[in-house]
Protein backbone atom coordinates (compact mmCIF):
# COMPACT_ATOMS: atom_id res chain seq x y z
CA UNK A 1 0.00 0.00 0.00
CA UNK A 2 2.69 2.75 0.85
CA UNK A 3 4.52 1.51 -1.91
CA UNK A 4 1.65 1.85 -4.15
CA UNK A 5 1.32 5.59 -3.32
CA UNK A 6 4.94 6.42 -3.44
CA UNK A 7 4.61 5.13 -7.33
CA UNK A 8 1.73 6.92 -8.02
CA UNK A 9 2.51 10.59 -6.55
CA UNK A 10 5.91 11.44 -8.36
CA UNK A 11 4.25 10.43 -11.54
CA UNK A 12 1.11 12.62 -10.73
CA UNK A 13 3.00 15.01 -10.27
CA UNK A 14 5.08 14.95 -13.43
CA UNK A 15 2.03 15.41 -15.03
CA UNK A 16 -0.06 18.13 -13.42
CA UNK A 17 1.04 21.67 -14.63
CA UNK A 18 4.43 23.31 -13.97
CA UNK A 19 2.36 25.88 -11.81
CA UNK A 20 -0.09 23.29 -9.86
CA UNK A 21 3.54 21.73 -8.51
CA UNK A 22 5.20 24.99 -7.94
CA UNK A 23 2.23 26.12 -6.07
CA UNK A 24 2.31 22.40 -4.13
CA UNK A 25 5.81 22.51 -3.09
CA UNK A 26 5.13 26.10 -1.86
CA UNK A 27 2.61 24.70 0.41
CA UNK A 28 4.11 22.08 1.02
CA UNK A 29 7.52 24.06 2.09
CA UNK A 30 6.30 27.58 3.30
CA UNK A 31 2.61 26.64 4.78
CA UNK A 32 2.78 23.27 6.10
CA UNK A 33 5.78 23.81 8.31
CA UNK A 34 4.07 26.77 10.19
CA UNK A 35 0.55 24.93 10.14
CA UNK A 36 2.50 23.27 12.75
CA UNK A 37 3.16 25.99 14.66
CA UNK A 38 0.43 27.86 14.33
CA UNK A 39 -1.79 26.82 16.94
CA UNK A 40 0.84 27.46 19.65
CA UNK A 41 1.30 30.65 18.02
CA UNK A 42 -2.19 31.14 18.38
CA UNK A 43 -2.35 30.45 22.13
CA UNK A 44 0.83 32.63 23.06
CA UNK A 45 -1.14 35.37 21.06
CA UNK A 46 -4.26 35.48 22.47
CA UNK A 47 -2.92 34.53 26.31
CA UNK A 48 0.08 37.11 26.56
CA UNK A 49 0.80 38.89 23.47
CA UNK A 50 -3.19 41.10 22.84
CA UNK A 51 -2.94 41.44 26.92
CA UNK A 52 0.23 42.86 26.93
CA UNK A 53 -0.54 45.49 24.16
CA UNK A 54 -3.77 46.47 25.98
CA UNK A 55 -2.01 46.87 29.35
CA UNK A 56 0.44 49.07 27.12
CA UNK A 57 -3.04 51.50 26.99
CA UNK A 58 -4.78 50.70 30.40
CA UNK A 59 -1.46 51.71 32.21
CA UNK A 60 -2.64 55.20 30.76
CA UNK A 61 -5.98 54.99 31.74
CA UNK A 62 -8.33 55.66 34.70
CA UNK A 63 -10.07 51.97 34.96
CA UNK A 64 -11.93 49.94 37.71
CA UNK A 65 -11.84 47.04 34.84
CA UNK A 66 -15.60 47.36 34.42
CA UNK A 67 -17.09 49.97 31.74
CA UNK A 68 -14.95 52.70 29.81
CA UNK A 69 -11.40 53.31 30.95
CA UNK A 70 -10.84 56.65 30.74
CA UNK A 71 -7.31 58.03 29.45
CA UNK A 72 -5.59 59.80 31.81
CA UNK A 73 -2.20 60.47 30.27
CA UNK A 74 1.00 59.57 32.15
CA UNK A 75 -0.62 60.64 35.37
CA UNK A 76 -0.51 56.80 36.98
CA UNK A 77 3.03 56.99 36.92
CA UNK A 78 3.30 60.32 38.57
CA UNK A 79 1.16 58.88 40.86
CA UNK A 80 3.45 56.34 41.35
CA UNK A 81 6.37 58.48 41.99
CA UNK A 82 4.83 59.72 45.26
CA UNK A 83 2.79 56.47 46.11
CA UNK A 84 4.65 55.69 49.95
CA UNK A 85 3.09 52.18 49.61
CA UNK A 86 4.95 51.93 46.44
CA UNK A 87 8.12 52.79 46.94
CA UNK A 88 8.01 50.99 50.53
CA UNK A 89 7.50 47.28 48.54
CA UNK A 90 9.85 48.23 45.82
CA UNK A 91 12.22 48.93 48.80
CA UNK A 92 10.90 45.37 49.65
CA UNK A 93 12.09 43.65 46.32
CA UNK A 94 15.29 45.44 46.91
CA UNK A 95 15.75 43.68 49.76
CA UNK A 96 14.47 40.64 48.70
CA UNK A 97 17.03 40.74 45.94
CA UNK A 98 19.96 41.42 48.25
CA UNK A 99 18.69 38.65 50.38
CA UNK A 100 18.56 35.83 47.75
CA UNK A 101 21.64 36.98 45.87
CA UNK A 102 23.75 36.32 48.59
CA UNK A 103 22.49 33.54 50.84
CA UNK A 104 21.03 30.89 48.68
CA UNK A 105 24.12 31.31 46.13
CA UNK A 106 26.72 31.34 49.23
CA UNK A 107 24.43 28.13 50.68
CA UNK A 108 24.84 26.36 47.33
CA UNK A 109 28.03 27.28 46.53
CA UNK A 110 29.13 25.76 49.85
CA UNK A 111 26.92 22.80 49.78
CA UNK A 112 27.91 21.84 46.10
CA UNK A 113 31.86 22.54 46.81
CA UNK A 114 31.46 20.15 50.30
CA UNK A 115 29.35 17.77 48.34
CA UNK A 116 31.43 17.23 45.09
CA UNK A 117 34.45 15.24 46.89
CA UNK A 118 31.90 13.11 48.27
CA UNK A 119 31.20 9.65 46.74
CA UNK A 120 29.07 7.75 49.16
CA UNK A 121 26.01 8.51 49.80
CA UNK A 122 26.09 11.75 47.21
CA UNK A 123 23.10 10.97 45.46
CA UNK A 124 20.89 10.60 48.51
CA UNK A 125 22.26 13.99 50.22
CA UNK A 126 21.61 15.96 46.41
CA UNK A 127 17.64 13.87 46.28
CA UNK A 128 17.17 15.23 49.95
CA UNK A 129 18.32 18.76 49.34
CA UNK A 130 16.49 18.93 45.89
CA UNK A 131 13.09 17.87 47.54
CA UNK A 132 12.04 20.48 49.17
CA UNK A 133 11.61 22.67 45.74
CA UNK A 134 9.14 20.25 43.62
CA UNK A 135 7.00 20.92 46.94
CA UNK A 136 4.02 23.44 46.29
CA UNK A 137 4.38 26.91 47.78
CA UNK A 138 1.11 26.86 49.97
CA UNK A 139 2.22 23.45 52.09
CA UNK A 140 5.77 25.26 52.71
CA UNK A 141 4.51 27.91 53.82
CA UNK A 142 2.12 26.54 56.00
CA UNK A 143 4.73 24.18 57.56
CA UNK A 144 7.01 27.31 58.41
CA UNK A 145 4.31 28.91 59.52
CA UNK A 146 3.45 26.43 62.05
CA UNK A 147 7.10 26.19 63.06
CA UNK A 148 7.67 29.85 63.27
CA UNK A 149 4.77 29.61 66.00
CA UNK A 150 5.60 31.36 68.93
CA UNK A 151 3.24 29.51 70.96
CA UNK A 152 3.78 26.49 69.14
CA UNK A 153 6.50 26.34 67.08
CA UNK A 154 10.41 25.59 66.96
CA UNK A 155 11.02 28.91 69.40
CA UNK A 156 8.40 27.99 72.11
CA UNK A 157 9.92 24.13 72.43
CA UNK A 158 13.54 26.19 73.01
CA UNK A 159 11.57 28.69 75.43
CA UNK A 160 10.70 25.52 77.44
CA UNK A 161 13.73 23.59 77.38
CA UNK A 162 15.75 26.81 79.12
CA UNK A 163 16.54 28.62 75.30
CA UNK A 164 14.22 31.95 75.70
CA UNK A 165 14.12 34.59 73.19
CA UNK A 166 12.93 32.83 69.95
CA UNK A 167 9.60 32.38 70.74
CA UNK A 168 8.76 35.20 68.93
CA UNK A 169 5.86 35.69 66.27
CA UNK A 170 8.24 36.12 63.08
CA UNK A 171 5.82 37.03 60.58
CA UNK A 172 3.61 39.03 62.81
CA UNK A 173 6.24 41.59 63.02
CA UNK A 174 7.34 44.97 61.34
CA UNK A 175 10.92 44.02 61.86
CA UNK A 176 11.28 40.37 60.93
CA UNK A 177 7.86 39.53 58.70
CA UNK A 178 10.06 40.59 55.47
CA UNK A 179 13.13 38.57 56.10
CA UNK A 180 11.39 35.26 57.64
CA UNK A 181 9.40 35.14 54.55
CA UNK A 182 12.63 35.16 52.35
CA UNK A 183 13.82 32.31 55.30
CA UNK A 184 11.36 30.14 54.04
CA UNK A 185 11.31 30.79 50.11
CA UNK A 186 15.08 30.34 50.37
CA UNK A 187 14.22 27.11 52.55
CA UNK A 188 12.87 25.82 49.00
CA UNK A 189 14.93 27.57 46.72
CA UNK A 190 18.10 27.10 47.35
CA UNK A 191 18.59 23.15 47.12
CA UNK A 192 17.73 23.43 43.23
CA UNK A 193 20.42 26.13 42.77
CA UNK A 194 23.03 23.60 44.53
CA UNK A 195 22.24 20.85 42.24
CA UNK A 196 22.91 23.31 39.06
CA UNK A 197 26.06 24.46 40.65
CA UNK A 198 26.94 20.57 41.46
CA UNK A 199 26.00 19.78 37.75
CA UNK A 200 28.38 22.63 36.67
CA UNK A 201 31.16 22.00 38.72
CA UNK A 202 31.46 18.11 37.67
CA UNK A 203 31.87 19.93 33.47
CA UNK A 204 35.35 21.37 35.13
CA UNK A 205 37.96 19.46 33.69
CA UNK A 206 40.14 17.36 36.54
CA UNK A 207 43.34 18.80 34.69
CA UNK A 208 42.76 22.30 35.80
CA UNK A 209 42.60 21.21 39.82
CA UNK A 210 45.91 18.68 38.97
CA UNK A 211 47.02 21.96 37.74
CA UNK A 212 46.09 24.25 40.53
CA UNK A 213 47.78 22.09 42.71
CA UNK A 214 51.27 21.51 41.07
CA UNK A 215 50.83 26.08 41.52
CA UNK A 216 50.37 25.28 44.99
CA UNK A 217 46.92 26.30 45.03
CA UNK A 218 44.96 25.84 48.52
CA UNK A 219 41.40 24.39 48.98
CA UNK A 220 40.44 28.59 48.53
CA UNK A 221 42.45 29.65 46.24
CA UNK A 222 41.71 26.30 43.63
CA UNK A 223 37.83 27.45 44.65
CA UNK A 224 38.23 31.01 43.51
CA UNK A 225 40.76 30.34 40.78
CA UNK A 226 38.89 27.05 38.78
CA UNK A 227 35.46 26.23 40.57
CA UNK A 228 33.92 29.78 40.41
CA UNK A 229 35.68 30.27 36.66
CA UNK A 230 34.57 27.03 35.69
CA UNK A 231 30.84 27.62 36.81
CA UNK A 232 30.41 31.19 35.60
CA UNK A 233 28.22 31.22 33.02
CA UNK A 234 25.70 28.95 35.13
CA UNK A 235 26.52 31.00 38.31
CA UNK A 236 25.80 34.93 35.89
CA UNK A 237 22.61 33.07 33.96
CA UNK A 238 21.35 32.28 37.97
CA UNK A 239 22.35 35.62 39.27
CA UNK A 240 20.08 37.07 36.62
CA UNK A 241 17.29 35.36 36.85
CA UNK A 242 17.02 35.32 40.47
CA UNK A 243 17.54 39.01 40.49
CA UNK A 244 14.18 39.18 38.09
CA UNK A 245 12.04 36.73 40.58
CA UNK A 246 12.91 39.13 43.05
CA UNK A 247 10.79 41.66 40.93
CA UNK A 248 8.08 39.72 40.50
CA UNK A 249 7.90 37.55 43.95
CA UNK A 250 4.18 36.92 45.13
CA UNK A 251 3.39 33.29 46.14
CA UNK A 252 5.10 33.16 49.68
CA UNK A 253 4.55 37.13 50.39
CA UNK A 254 0.99 36.49 49.61
CA UNK A 255 0.44 33.16 51.84
CA UNK A 256 2.83 33.84 54.76
CA UNK A 257 1.41 37.36 55.25
CA UNK A 258 -0.48 39.07 52.09
CA UNK A 259 1.79 42.11 52.71
CA UNK A 260 1.32 42.29 56.16
CA UNK A 261 1.28 44.18 59.08
CA UNK A 262 0.70 47.55 57.86
CA UNK A 263 2.58 46.93 54.60
CA UNK A 264 6.30 45.97 56.25
CA UNK A 265 6.43 43.00 53.90
CA UNK A 266 4.27 44.40 50.63
CA UNK A 267 6.73 43.63 47.84
CA UNK A 268 4.89 45.22 44.20
CA UNK A 269 3.33 41.66 43.66
CA UNK A 270 0.98 41.78 46.49
CA UNK A 271 0.51 45.54 46.17
CA UNK A 272 -0.90 45.52 42.40
CA UNK A 273 -3.28 42.24 43.26
CA UNK A 274 -4.88 44.49 46.32
CA UNK A 275 -4.79 47.51 43.60
CA UNK A 276 -6.78 44.73 40.99
CA UNK A 277 -8.72 42.76 43.14
CA UNK A 278 -9.63 45.09 46.44
CA UNK A 279 -9.24 48.65 44.65
CA UNK A 280 -10.37 48.05 41.86
CA UNK A 281 -7.82 50.24 40.59
CA UNK A 282 -7.17 48.34 37.04
CA UNK A 283 -5.88 51.11 35.23
CA UNK A 284 -3.25 52.04 38.18
CA UNK A 285 -2.20 48.20 38.40
CA UNK A 286 -1.50 48.07 34.72
CA UNK A 287 1.05 51.15 35.14
CA UNK A 288 2.73 49.12 38.29
CA UNK A 289 2.69 46.03 36.53
CA UNK A 290 4.71 47.99 33.73
CA UNK A 291 7.34 49.31 35.98
CA UNK A 292 7.73 45.88 36.94
CA UNK A 293 8.21 44.38 33.89
CA UNK A 294 10.61 47.44 32.85
CA UNK A 295 12.66 46.53 36.34
CA UNK A 296 12.82 43.06 35.10
CA UNK A 297 13.59 44.26 31.73
CA UNK A 298 16.36 46.40 33.18
CA UNK A 299 17.78 43.22 34.61
CA UNK A 300 18.17 41.42 31.26
CA UNK A 301 19.80 45.07 29.44
CA UNK A 302 22.17 44.84 32.84
CA UNK A 303 23.72 41.32 31.90
CA UNK A 304 23.46 41.78 27.81
CA UNK A 305 24.92 44.91 28.35
CA UNK A 306 28.45 43.09 30.59
CA UNK A 307 27.91 40.21 27.90
CA UNK A 308 28.75 42.49 25.12
CA UNK A 309 31.91 44.05 26.89
CA UNK A 310 33.09 40.96 27.43
CA UNK A 311 32.38 38.91 30.39
CA UNK A 312 31.91 35.86 29.51
CA UNK A 313 28.68 35.01 30.94
CA UNK B 1 36.41 14.95 40.78
CA UNK B 2 38.30 14.14 43.78
CA UNK B 3 38.18 10.74 44.15
CA UNK B 4 41.49 10.07 45.10
CA UNK B 5 41.13 12.17 48.60
CA UNK B 6 40.98 9.60 51.14
CA UNK B 7 37.47 9.02 52.82
CA UNK B 8 38.90 10.05 56.37
CA UNK B 9 39.05 13.46 55.07
CA UNK B 10 35.91 13.80 54.22
CA UNK B 11 34.29 13.50 57.65
CA UNK B 12 33.94 17.51 58.06
CA UNK B 13 32.37 17.30 54.59
CA UNK B 14 29.90 14.87 55.92
CA UNK B 15 29.04 16.22 58.94
CA UNK B 16 27.70 19.68 57.02
CA UNK B 17 26.02 17.58 54.71
CA UNK B 18 23.81 15.84 57.36
CA UNK B 19 23.18 19.32 58.71
CA UNK B 20 21.52 20.54 55.72
CA UNK B 21 19.79 17.36 54.82
CA UNK B 22 18.28 17.71 58.18
CA UNK B 23 17.10 21.21 57.62
CA UNK B 24 15.72 19.92 54.12
CA UNK B 25 13.77 17.46 55.55
CA UNK B 26 13.51 18.24 59.16
CA UNK B 27 10.33 20.32 58.61
CA UNK B 28 8.65 17.24 56.49
CA UNK B 29 9.18 14.74 58.80
CA UNK B 30 7.70 17.23 61.69
CA UNK B 31 4.95 17.29 59.29
CA UNK B 32 4.22 13.39 58.94
CA UNK B 33 4.35 13.33 62.62
CA UNK B 34 1.82 15.54 63.20
CA UNK B 35 -0.56 14.46 60.70
CA UNK B 36 -0.79 11.20 62.53
CA UNK B 37 -0.74 12.87 65.88
CA UNK B 38 -4.22 13.13 68.21
CA UNK B 39 -5.42 16.78 68.26
CA UNK B 40 -4.80 16.28 72.36
CA UNK B 41 -1.21 15.32 71.70
CA UNK B 42 -0.24 17.63 69.35
CA UNK B 43 -0.71 20.19 72.09
CA UNK B 44 1.64 18.73 74.49
CA UNK B 45 4.15 17.34 71.58
CA UNK B 46 3.91 19.86 68.77
CA UNK B 47 6.92 18.97 67.26
CA UNK B 48 8.37 15.28 68.24
CA UNK B 49 7.50 11.35 67.15
CA UNK B 50 3.54 10.71 67.55
CA UNK B 51 2.73 8.96 70.57
CA UNK B 52 -0.70 8.36 69.49
CA UNK B 53 -1.68 7.35 66.25
CA UNK B 54 -5.04 8.72 63.99
CA UNK B 55 -5.28 8.19 61.02
CA UNK B 56 -8.42 9.20 61.03
CA UNK B 57 -6.95 12.07 60.42
CA UNK B 58 -6.42 11.85 56.67
CA UNK B 59 -10.48 10.97 56.66
CA UNK B 60 -11.27 13.78 58.09
CA UNK B 61 -8.79 16.22 55.75
CA UNK B 62 -9.61 14.39 52.93
CA UNK B 63 -14.14 14.94 53.94
CA UNK B 64 -13.59 18.25 55.14
CA UNK B 65 -11.04 19.85 52.59
CA UNK B 66 -13.06 18.46 49.83
CA UNK B 67 -10.56 16.25 48.58
CA UNK B 68 -12.96 14.47 46.00
CA UNK B 69 -13.33 16.90 44.41
CA UNK B 70 -10.25 19.32 44.11
CA UNK B 71 -7.84 16.34 43.63
CA UNK B 72 -10.29 15.51 40.41
CA UNK B 73 -9.83 19.14 39.02
CA UNK B 74 -6.24 19.34 39.88
CA UNK B 75 -6.05 15.97 37.80
CA UNK B 76 -8.21 17.43 35.24
CA UNK B 77 -6.08 20.11 35.05
CA UNK B 78 -2.37 18.56 34.88
CA UNK B 79 -4.01 15.84 32.24
CA UNK B 80 -5.10 18.98 29.47
CA UNK B 81 -2.52 20.66 30.17
CA UNK B 82 -0.04 18.24 29.88
CA UNK B 83 -1.39 16.35 26.57
CA UNK B 84 -2.60 19.74 25.14
CA UNK B 85 1.20 21.07 25.71
CA UNK B 86 2.44 18.18 24.48
CA UNK B 87 0.48 17.85 21.05
CA UNK B 88 1.26 21.68 20.65
CA UNK B 89 4.42 22.03 21.53
CA UNK B 90 5.44 19.22 19.88
CA UNK B 91 4.11 19.77 16.38
CA UNK B 92 6.17 23.59 16.80
CA UNK B 93 9.12 22.14 17.76
CA UNK B 94 9.13 20.07 15.18
CA UNK B 95 7.98 22.05 12.70
CA UNK B 96 11.17 24.50 14.06
CA UNK B 97 13.77 21.34 14.35
CA UNK B 98 13.02 19.94 11.01
CA UNK B 99 10.69 21.74 8.39
CA UNK B 100 12.74 25.15 8.01
CA UNK B 101 10.04 26.96 8.36
CA UNK B 102 10.86 30.75 7.15
CA UNK B 103 11.18 33.08 9.54
CA UNK B 104 11.88 30.46 12.37
CA UNK B 105 14.45 32.59 13.88
CA UNK B 106 11.98 35.55 14.39
CA UNK B 107 9.58 33.27 16.35
CA UNK B 108 12.40 31.52 18.48
CA UNK B 109 13.10 35.17 19.45
CA UNK B 110 9.76 36.02 19.93
CA UNK B 111 9.30 33.21 22.09
CA UNK B 112 12.46 34.11 24.59
CA UNK B 113 11.24 37.18 24.96
CA UNK B 114 7.63 35.88 25.62
CA UNK B 115 8.93 33.68 28.24
CA UNK B 116 10.39 36.23 29.84
CA UNK B 117 7.57 39.03 30.04
CA UNK B 118 6.29 38.59 33.31
CA UNK B 119 2.22 37.57 34.28
CA UNK B 120 2.16 40.93 36.13
CA UNK B 121 2.35 42.62 32.79
CA UNK B 122 -0.63 41.54 31.11
CA UNK B 123 -2.29 39.93 34.37
CA UNK B 124 -5.23 42.68 34.48
CA UNK B 125 -6.11 42.70 30.43
CA UNK B 126 -6.05 38.83 30.36
CA UNK B 127 -7.90 38.82 33.85
CA UNK B 128 -10.94 40.75 31.87
CA UNK B 129 -10.25 38.84 28.86
CA UNK B 130 -10.68 35.58 30.77
CA UNK B 131 -13.95 37.01 32.27
CA UNK B 132 -15.28 38.51 28.80
CA UNK B 133 -14.80 35.36 27.38
CA UNK B 134 -16.62 33.14 30.02
CA UNK B 135 -13.56 31.59 30.95
CA UNK B 136 -12.54 32.50 34.13
CA UNK B 137 -13.43 29.81 36.75
CA UNK B 138 -13.60 27.38 34.64
CA UNK B 139 -11.13 24.51 34.40
CA UNK B 140 -10.54 24.65 30.62
CA UNK B 141 -9.70 28.68 31.34
CA UNK B 142 -6.95 27.45 33.51
CA UNK B 143 -6.01 24.93 30.96
CA UNK B 144 -5.10 27.01 28.12
CA UNK B 145 -3.31 29.77 30.65
CA UNK B 146 -1.01 26.63 31.54
CA UNK B 147 -0.15 25.29 28.26
CA UNK B 148 0.18 29.43 27.05
CA UNK B 149 2.61 29.87 30.27
CA UNK B 150 4.53 26.78 29.87
CA UNK B 151 5.09 26.62 26.10
CA UNK B 152 8.36 28.27 25.47
CA UNK B 153 10.24 26.20 27.84
CA UNK B 154 8.21 22.81 26.31
CA UNK B 155 9.15 23.94 23.07
CA UNK B 156 12.45 24.60 22.98
CA UNK B 157 13.32 21.45 25.10
CA UNK B 158 11.39 19.38 22.61
CA UNK B 159 13.70 20.63 19.71
CA UNK B 160 16.57 20.11 21.45
CA UNK B 161 15.60 16.70 21.72
CA UNK B 162 14.29 16.64 17.94
CA UNK B 163 17.56 18.14 15.87
CA UNK B 164 19.77 15.21 17.31
CA UNK B 165 17.76 12.87 15.42
CA UNK B 166 19.61 11.68 12.29
CA UNK B 167 17.44 12.58 9.42
CA UNK B 168 18.17 9.59 7.72
CA UNK B 169 16.00 7.68 9.48
CA UNK B 170 12.77 10.79 8.51
CA UNK B 171 13.87 9.97 5.40
CA UNK B 172 13.78 6.58 5.28
CA UNK B 173 10.37 6.97 6.50
CA UNK B 174 9.47 9.35 3.64
CA UNK B 175 10.75 7.10 0.86
CA UNK B 176 8.50 4.55 2.40
CA UNK B 177 5.36 6.72 1.95
CA UNK B 178 4.80 8.57 4.53
CA UNK B 179 3.53 12.15 5.29
CA UNK B 180 4.95 14.92 7.49
CA UNK B 181 1.92 13.62 10.46
CA UNK B 182 3.38 9.92 9.75
CA UNK B 183 7.10 10.73 9.95
CA UNK B 184 6.06 12.65 13.29
CA UNK B 185 4.14 10.28 15.26
CA UNK B 186 5.87 6.81 13.56
CA UNK B 187 9.77 8.25 13.55
CA UNK B 188 10.31 11.18 15.78
CA UNK B 189 8.15 10.40 18.76
CA UNK B 190 9.17 7.17 19.44
CA UNK B 191 12.94 8.25 19.18
CA UNK B 192 11.75 11.78 21.22
CA UNK B 193 9.75 10.38 23.74
CA UNK B 194 12.31 11.14 26.72
CA UNK B 195 12.11 15.01 25.62
CA UNK B 196 8.28 14.51 25.98
CA UNK B 197 8.37 12.39 28.98
CA UNK B 198 10.70 15.20 30.94
CA UNK B 199 8.17 18.24 29.64
CA UNK B 200 5.30 16.15 30.72
CA UNK B 201 7.12 15.58 34.47
CA UNK B 202 8.09 19.19 34.61
CA UNK B 203 5.00 20.73 33.37
CA UNK B 204 2.57 18.33 35.25
CA UNK B 205 4.07 19.19 38.65
CA UNK B 206 3.83 23.00 38.11
CA UNK B 207 0.13 22.68 37.26
CA UNK B 208 -0.58 20.16 40.69
CA UNK B 209 1.77 22.85 42.29
CA UNK B 210 0.59 25.73 40.85
CA UNK B 211 -0.79 28.49 43.05
CA UNK B 212 -1.00 32.19 41.79
CA UNK B 213 -2.79 31.94 38.90
CA UNK B 214 -5.81 29.95 40.29
CA UNK B 215 -6.33 32.12 43.25
CA UNK B 216 -6.66 34.85 40.90
CA UNK B 217 -8.62 32.96 37.62
CA UNK B 218 -10.80 30.79 40.35
CA UNK B 219 -13.37 32.09 42.99
CA UNK B 220 -15.77 28.88 42.98
CA UNK B 221 -14.86 26.71 45.45
CA UNK B 222 -15.81 23.94 43.47
CA UNK B 223 -13.40 24.25 40.96
CA UNK B 224 -10.53 24.89 42.84
CA UNK B 225 -7.57 22.83 42.33
CA UNK B 226 -5.31 21.62 45.53
CA UNK B 227 -3.25 23.74 46.15
CA UNK B 228 -5.55 27.16 46.15
CA UNK B 229 -8.23 24.77 48.04
CA UNK B 230 -5.19 23.75 50.90
CA UNK B 231 -4.24 27.24 50.81
CA UNK B 232 -8.04 28.64 51.67
CA UNK B 233 -8.41 25.16 53.89
CA UNK B 234 -5.26 26.24 56.39
CA UNK B 235 -6.86 29.56 56.51
CA UNK B 236 -10.10 27.90 57.28
CA UNK B 237 -8.90 25.09 59.62
CA UNK B 238 -5.59 26.57 60.73
CA UNK B 239 -5.88 25.99 64.19
CA UNK B 240 -5.86 22.26 63.70
CA UNK B 241 -2.35 21.00 62.53
CA UNK B 242 -3.71 17.65 62.35
CA UNK B 243 -5.82 18.23 59.81
CA UNK B 244 -3.98 20.43 58.08
CA UNK B 245 -0.71 17.88 58.30
CA UNK B 246 -2.92 15.20 57.34
CA UNK B 247 -3.76 17.21 53.73
CA UNK B 248 -0.66 18.26 53.12
CA UNK B 249 0.96 14.72 53.10
CA UNK B 250 -1.69 13.36 51.05
CA UNK B 251 -1.10 16.41 48.69
CA UNK B 252 2.47 16.01 48.56
CA UNK B 253 2.41 12.12 48.16
CA UNK B 254 2.10 11.61 45.00
CA UNK B 255 4.65 14.19 43.71
CA UNK B 256 7.30 12.44 46.34
CA UNK B 257 6.43 9.26 44.63
CA UNK B 258 6.68 10.28 41.01
CA UNK B 259 9.79 12.50 41.68
CA UNK B 260 11.62 9.81 43.59
CA UNK B 261 10.43 7.40 40.73
CA UNK B 262 11.96 9.68 38.30
CA UNK B 263 14.10 12.06 39.67
CA UNK B 264 16.93 11.87 37.30
CA UNK B 265 14.55 12.87 34.12
CA UNK B 266 12.62 15.53 37.08
CA UNK B 267 16.41 17.15 37.97
CA UNK B 268 17.46 17.46 34.68
CA UNK B 269 14.15 19.04 33.27
CA UNK B 270 13.65 21.55 35.97
CA UNK B 271 17.18 22.55 35.27
CA UNK B 272 17.12 23.26 31.90
CA UNK B 273 13.51 25.05 32.39
CA UNK B 274 15.50 27.40 34.34
CA UNK B 275 13.67 30.32 32.77
CA UNK B 276 10.25 28.78 34.45
CA UNK B 277 9.35 31.05 37.54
Amino acid sequence: MALQRELVQPVGGVMASAATGARRRFFRRKVVPWLFILPLLALHFVVVIVPSLQALYYALTDWSGIGQAEFIGFANFRNIMQDHTYRSALVNNLQWMLFFLTVPFAMALIAAQILAPVQRGSMFIRTALFIPYVLPSVINANIWMNLLSPRMGVGAQLDKAGIPGLDIAFLGRPDTALITIAFVDNWHFWGFLMVLFLTAMQGISQDLYDAAKIDGANRVKEFLHVTIPGILPTLAFMMMLVAIWSFLVFDYVWILTQGGPANASEVLGSYLYKQVFNRFEAGYASAIGLTMSLFAGFIIGLFALLRKRGWEI
Amino acid sequence: MFGQRRESSLVPNYVILILLVAFALGPLVVLAFNSLKTAQELVVNPLGFPNSFRPLNFADAWRQGGFQTTAMNSVFLVVTTVALELLLAGLAAYSLARLNPPGHNAFMLYMLVGSTLPIWLFLVPLFYLWSQLGLRNTLYGLTILYVAFNAPFATFLLRAFMVQIPRDFEDAARVDGANEIGVFTRVVLPLTWPGFLTVGLVVGLGVWNEFQTALIFTSDPDLFPVALSYYKFTSRFGRDWTLTSAAAVMMIAPVLVLFLALQRRFIAGLSQGGLKG
